[in-house]
């Protein structure tokens, strides 16, 4: 595996995920005989990687292929090429190939929070049955064990064993969420895998999950990798972040460089269209010209090209490697090097 | 409050109940706020505190079993005169020609306000000659034009597609189109980018900023975001379950906000140039169900500088707190 001797965030930490060269294809069908006629390229050769107790946010707009991506990781899907690399007690496993029969074990090192914390949650079940649930599967202690786990795994995520015979429309959407993590965490997974998780949450209600993540990580010393649109939520969680565009990554590096100094066209973007909450603060931005493009019909060359303000002749040939041009900061594009694009101030911590 | 001129709307103690059997849900409870012309008055609250039933009751649009049981809305016409909305037939000659005439509406989901069964161009056609006496060619026309000027490429192809065959962010535009049609001197955009992604998003609001400068009309942006509110409006009002608790200019509610749910929600988003992994102070509990209104004022239960006896005794009426600001809160009294 890729090993980070670098200074920041996470270098020192082993990778605890490798993903390598992954790939999603869906076929496209169509007609009475359900022919193949094309293909939806979602995932186009990603790799990333994760270490142990550190955030990986994988951020890009709808349809890049983050979902997709993540459910690759947790083997919900299969998928079509590339290495999925869990480090299992001193064994290596690749989760892409590994036999069915051993995809139940997956679970106890893996779990996934979802974004729609009410449809993810089976309605007839009270709150001790969803929280209990993969215990019970697992075949984890006795009756009285398992209650006892329920309880401490609530009061963990902040909801009162009282609780417990309750059916989840009794609760908001905040709750619910709460509820979701408290499953997740069941089994003392070492990675989750958090899609959207505070997306579908009011503003008031977020920073009271974003908290709750963020301490639970630091008692059980839980590994993120956090799948997500909205920026400032990303820049509020991760230690590093990792930008899709299109089914690829295009950038990616410890939070501060990427904000600060994203050496991406895409990211530059991406930094600049999102509404700051100050009003004081209004400025150019850079207003990107047409549509993202679509994976059944991707574009030849970098996949931003057509998008791009910075595009040469070359950015339309050639899909560009993705290269480490500064310790930890890997990204995808030809003119990486030279342009110096612009980020978002970054004030200290405890800062004014 | 306004200075010299006179709002071109003017909504005072709105309510808006919806009677089910389960209960009555107060969606609008006694809001009032004034639109400038030419100006972008922004409305942001969280979900549920009553910003599209404000809208829908603006435009008299809102759903059986709702109705608007108080209140006055005021629309001044271009002789000057004033028009309380409140008194006129929601499905009248008159109330139709206001909505999309002097009213035009743009809302979060254009999938569901375009018909699949007719095309874009069908749409665009029948609002102009809805409005206008032109030949349906003319009216063609217009539509291409008007697809046109909201940054829509081959609006004369595109005139002839269905809404499900364009993308979210091109269906936006022609739905901002439809709106534009009538030469609306106010349009009410109600989260007009919450379905879109950021880049996207820039491009619409990009879009409404220079359709407002263009032709001078005022805009009344309905949206839960504050980024959205910060970089878009002149005013402010800022609702919470039904009612307004502060209103103001965007500078003032920003950075000297004076409602405390004002300044715990600002408090609680995490900013894109904030600092990484620091704790967000947080809002405590979570909305209310609206069968479940709290007594008194509907923040008391959440606020952190709630005065028991006071706060959950009785309502705070929305109040002047100097230079055009309004808070309804106990501690301004
Ligand atoms: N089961 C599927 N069949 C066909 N196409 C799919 C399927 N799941 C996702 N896609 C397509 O793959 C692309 C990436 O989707 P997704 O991973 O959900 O993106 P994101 O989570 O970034 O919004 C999209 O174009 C989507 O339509
Ligand atoms: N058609 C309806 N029937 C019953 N209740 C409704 C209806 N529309 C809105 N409401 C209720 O009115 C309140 C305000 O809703 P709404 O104006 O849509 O909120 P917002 O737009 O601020 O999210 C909510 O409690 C909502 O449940
Ligand atoms: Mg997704
Ligand atoms: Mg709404």
């Amino acid at each position: 595996m890729t090993n980070g001797a670098n200074a920041g965030s996470g270098a020192d930490r082993a990778p605890l995920l490798e993903v390598k060269g992954l790939k999603k294809y869906f076929p496209i069908r169509r007609g009475f005989l359900q022919k193949i006629v094309g293909q939806v390229k979602a995932v186009d050769d990603v790799s990333f990687v994760v270490h142990h107790g550190e955030t990986l946010s994988l951020v890009g707009e709808s349809g890049c292929g983050k979902t997709t991506t993540a459910r690759c990781i947790l083997r919900a899907i299969t998928p079509t090429a590339g290495q999925v690399l869990l480090a299992d007690e001193g064994e290596i496993l690749d989760v892409a190939t590994l036999p069915k029969h051993r995809l139940r074990g997956l679970r106890r090192q893996m779990q996934m929070i979802f974004q729609d914390p009410f449809s993810s949650l089976n309605p007839r079940m009270t709150l001790a049955d969803i929280v209990g649930e993969p215990l019970l599967v697992h075949g984890v202690g006795n009756v009285t064990e398992r209650t006892d786990r329920v309880v401490e795994l609530l009061r963990l995520v902040g909801l009162r064993p009282e609780y417990m015979q309750r059916y989840p429309h009794a609760f908001s959407g905040g709750q619910r969420q709460r509820i979701g993590i408290a499953r997740a965490l069941a089994l003392n997974p070492r990675l989750v895998v958090a899609d959207e998780p505070v997306s579908a949450l009011d503003v008031s209600v977020q920073a009271q999950i974003l908290n709750l993540l963020l301490e639970l990580q630091d008692r059980l010393g839980l590994t993120y990798l956090f799948v997500a649109h909205d920026l400032s939520v990303v820049k509020h969680i991760s230690e590093r972040v990792a930008v899709m565009y299109v089914g690829r990554i295009v950038e990616t590096a410890p939070t501060e460089a990427l904000f600060g100094s994203p050496r991406h066209p895409y990211t530059e973007a991406l930094l600049s269209a999102v509404p700051k909450p100050d009003p004081r603060l209004r400025s150019e931005r850079i207003v990107l010209q047409g549509e993202v493009a679509d994976p059944a019909n991707t574009p030849p060359g970098c996949h931003f090209h057509p998008r791009c303000m910075y595009a040469q002749a070359v950015c339309k040939e050639k899909a560009p490697a993705l290269e480490e041009i500064a310790p930890e900061h890997f990204v995808s594009c030809h003119r990486a090097r030279e342009l110096s694009l612009r980020g978002v101030d970054i004030p200290v911590a405890g800062g004014v | 409050m306004q200075t010299s001129t006179k709002p071109l709307l003017s909504v005072r103690n709105l309510r808006t109940s919806f009677f089910q059997d389960e209960g009555t849900t107060k969606a609008v409870d006694g809001a009032s706020f004034d639109v400038s012309p030419g100006k972008t008055l922004g409305i942001v609250g969280e979900s549920g505190c009553g910003k599209s039933v404000t809208a829908q009751s603006i435009l008299r649009i809102v759903d059986r079993p709702g109705r608007i049981v108080g209140g006055e809305i005021l629309l001044t016409r271009e002789d000057g005169s004033q028009t309380d909305l409140v008194k006129l037939e929601a499905s009248g000659a008159e109330m139709r020609s206001i909505r999309g005439g002097d009213i035009g509406l743009v809302f979060q989901e254009p999938m569901t306000s375009f018909s699949p069964v007719h095309t874009i161009g069908a749409q665009l056609v029948e609002a102009v000659l809805l409005h206008n006496e032109v030949t349906p060619k003319e009216a063609r026309r217009r539509g291409i034009e008007a697809l046109r000027s909201v940054g829509i490429p081959k609006p004369e192809r595109r005139i002839d597609e269905y809404s499900f065959e364009l993308s979210g962010g091109l269906r936006q535009r022609a739905m901002i189109a439809v709106a534009l049609s009538c030469d609306p001197r106010l349009l009410i955009a109600d989260e007009p980018t919450t379905a879109l992604d950021v880049t996207t998003q820039a491009q619409i609001l990009d879009l409404l900023r220079k359709i407002q400068q263009e032709r001078g009309m005022a805009v009344m942006l309905i949206t839960h975001n504050l980024g959205v509110i910060a970089e878009m409006a002149d005013d402010v009002v800022v609702m919470y379950l039904g009612r307004v608790v502060e209103q103001g200019s965007v500078d003032d509610i920003f950075h000297d906000p004076k409602h405390p749910y004002t300044k715990a929600l600002l408090q609680s988003i995490p900013s894109i140039d904030s600092a990484p992994r620091v704790k967000l102070p947080t809002i405590s509990g979570s909305i209310p169900h609206p069968f479940n209104r709290p007594p008194g004022c509907p923040f008391h239960p959440r606020c952190a500088a709630f005065i028991p006896g006071r706060c959950d005794a009785a309502e705070p009426a929305l109040k002047a707190v100097g230079d055009g600001r309004q808070v309804s809160c106990f501690l301004y009294e």
